[in-house]
């Protein structure tokens, strides 16, 4: 271990009597990165998730083939000329995989961090006025929380005419309330700790208290949650899509790519099982990220002991 | 209990009429019937047939007096005209739920015994091969679409059916059109036939999460004082397990089930319609199709009470089962 430097040893270059046992001073954030760092499973995770990522948004830029354009070939199995091959109509399907896996991410972030914000002002607005104003908000939150997601996402999308962000916004304006309800059992113990009280003394307002206080120290469940929530946006996102109430054509999403596809599991294979490995892919790596990031925010809890 | 019951059930009224207002007023402002009637119709229907249909469909009410009409006609057992003339909505939603009840009835019920088989399975060999093994299957189930895994068992199943020869797996729809020989047993088979692979499919929805679930609650469990003291005093492992543990462990579990249910109703209608069943997940896409007000309200109506009857269910089962807990 580098990290703890023995006294008298080489390079530290005090004497042994006036050095005991020192550990090098670290941030929060340094640590909680080293933790990260050291979790396999997310790291590994991370660089996948980074790679689909640039890929998708850089990737459409290099190609030689337009997702909206015609070529010459159909229904050609994946070759060097059309890696994930072609549809019936003779669109290439490396093309569309990449633009559907660009909105489907760009829908799935826009979510994550629309009801993360949302949620999270929310959230440590009524955990810090407590009482009446936390009971109403509170009481609003759980309302949002009874209505089915995917039921209430799919009439409101239905009117969307299948703009991506809209499709985000109704979607984020169902899941805010899981994160105001995390937030506000973190604010509500924040609250009670020594540095608000002093910054209130120092006389702190109550929105430089809630911003720069309140929020910046439950940032690591605001974080997990946020990650959590992109992978169940994609998997909304998609779903709606398949049933038709999501992206439409021709603009295309990996949920209307697989739905395009299901008739031709057997004869064009390529087209069904390529985005949809696209989608666990993206859900996959997501979720271990989280539960990286879980464990260095909070190594009590740690799920996967080193 | 009975005293908490009754109070639990009368606190729900005032809930659920607040939660239906709200998406009542979210469904009428999601899209405009009148103006599909008056547009996708050839020949154009003329200004006074416009006018009938809105009257009809109650477009040209305020939303407050709609909304009291509509509650108040339920009541009734009257759920409000449809956009499609001569459907009984009332009738169209109880026959499409007996449809849907057998199908999320039986793949809860699948996956919580198998989440439990493989959450207290992972929990005993913590750490072995067959843990990371069932952990690595839990995250890649958290992560599969449920449409393209579905759509996949459905290719298993004509496979399965061209492989045998037979006709037992149905891909399509709930039951047979029609059958050769009308016998109880011949339709309860095709029955079965048909509910297999959709069950499966819905099951996998909750059966990851409830694994993880189980093992965790399971691991808590394990690592307690009481369940040391238990071997401590001689008792044998199994029974130690099933007896003292799993008990225990498995009261988190019927909250988690009460709260997902919402997850699984959504899951149904994916489900039904890559089987292409007549279910309420039918009913709900078709009417955010043709923006059929009323139709979408019974839908959520009944997803809203069977999610707070399910919320309701498990509280007192929670009562019932750990005995700390008393609710006067």
């Amino acid at each position: 271990m580098t990290d703890i430097e023995a006294p008298g040893s080489a390079g530290t270059g005090l004497p042994r009597a006036d050095h005991e046992f020192t550990v090098r001073h670290r941030t929060q954030t340094q640590l909680v990165l080293r933790r990260f760092v050291r979790h396999r499973a997310a790291m590994v995770s991370l660089v996948v998730f980074v790679l689909i990522v640039l890929w998708a948004f850089i990737g459409p830029h290099l190609w030689h083939y337009s997702y909206q354009k015609y070529t010459a070939d159909n229904s050609q199995a994946p070759s060097w000329k059309h890696p994930f091959g072609t549809n019936a109509s003779g669109y290439d399907a490396y093309a569309q995989v990449m633009r559907g896996t660009q909105t489907s991410l760009e829908v799935a972030i826009l979510i994550a961090l629309g009801s993360t914000v949302v949620g999270a002002v929310w959230g440590a607005v009524a955990g810090f006025y407590r009482g009446v104003v936390d009971a109403v908000m509170m009481r609003i939150a759980d309302l949002v929380l009874t209505l089915p997601l995917f039921a209430i996402a799919l009439v409101i999308s239905s009117r969307s005419g299948g703009a991506w962000y809209w499709i985000a916004v109704v979607i984020a304006g169902l899941t805010w309330a899981y994160v105001s309800r995390v937030v506000r059992s973190a604010v509500l113990s924040l609250r009670e700790k020594e540095f608000v009280e002093a910054a209130r003394a120092l006389g702190a307002s109550d929105a430089w208290i809630i911003f720069r206080h309140l929020l910046p120290n439950a940032l690591g469940p605001i974080i997990v949650n946020a990650t959590v929530l992109v992978a169940t946006g994609i998997l909304t996102e998609t779903a709606l899509s398949f049933v038709g109430f999501g992206v439409q054509p021709p603009d295309t999403s990996l949920g209307l790519l697989v739905s395009q596809a299901q008739t031709a599991v057997d004869t064009r294979p390529w087209l069904f099982y390529i985005p949809g490995f696209f989608i666990i892919a993206i859900a996959l790596t997501i979720n271990f990220i989280g539960d990286g990031l879980r464990d260095a925010f909070d190594p009590r809890q740690q799920r996967v002991r080193q | 209990m009975l005293a908490y019951t009754v109070r639990r059930i009368l606190v729900s009224v005032p809930v659920l009429i607040v939660s239906t207002f709200v998406v009542f007023l979210v469904v009428i402002n999601s899209g405009d019937p009148v103006a599909n009637f008056a547009t996708s119709r050839q020949p154009a229907p003329s200004k006074a047939a416009v006018a009938a249909f809105a009257r009809h469909i109650h477009a040209d009410q305020p939303a407050v007096e709609r909304y009291w009409n509509w509650i108040t006609g339920v009541l009734h057992g009257d759920f409000g005209p449809s956009v499609q003339t001569n459907l009984n909505i009332g009738h169209d939603l109880f026959t499409r739920f007996r449809v849907t009840v057998t199908l999320v009835a039986a793949s809860i019920v699948i996956a919580l015994i198998m989440a439990v088989i493989f959450g207290v399975f992972s929990a005993i060999r913590q750490y072995s091969v067959a843990d990371y093994v069932i952990t690595f299957l839990g995250f890649l189930f958290l992560a599969m679409p449920v449409f393209w895994f579905a759509v996949l068992l459905k290719q298993a199943g004509i496979w399965f059916n061209q492989q045998t020869g037979s006709q037992f797996l149905g891909t399509i729809g709930e039951k047979s059109p029609y059958l050769d020989v009308d016998t109880t047993w011949n339709e309860f088979t095709d029955h079965i036939g048909h509910l297999v692979l959709p069950t499966i499919t819905l099951a996998l929805v909750s059966f990851a999460s409830w694994t993880r679930y189980t093992r965790a609650s399971m691991l808590e469990v394990l690592n307690s004082d009481y369940i040391r003291l238990a071997r401590a005093k001689g008792l044998r492992r199994g029974k130690v397990l099933v007896r003292h543990a799993l008990r225990t462990a498995l009261i988190p579990l019927t909250t988690v089930t009460a709260l997902d249910i919402a997850i699984v109703l959504g899951g149904a209608v994916i489900t039904e319609t890559i089987f292409q069943w007549h279910g309420m997940g039918e009913m709900l896409v078709q009417s955010a199709q043709t923006v059929d007000v009323y139709r979408t309200m019974a839908w959520l109506l009944l997803s809203a009470v069977v999610v707070i009857g399910f919320n309701l269910v498990a509280d007192l089962l929670y009562a019932v089962l750990d005995p700390r807990i008393r609710y006067d």
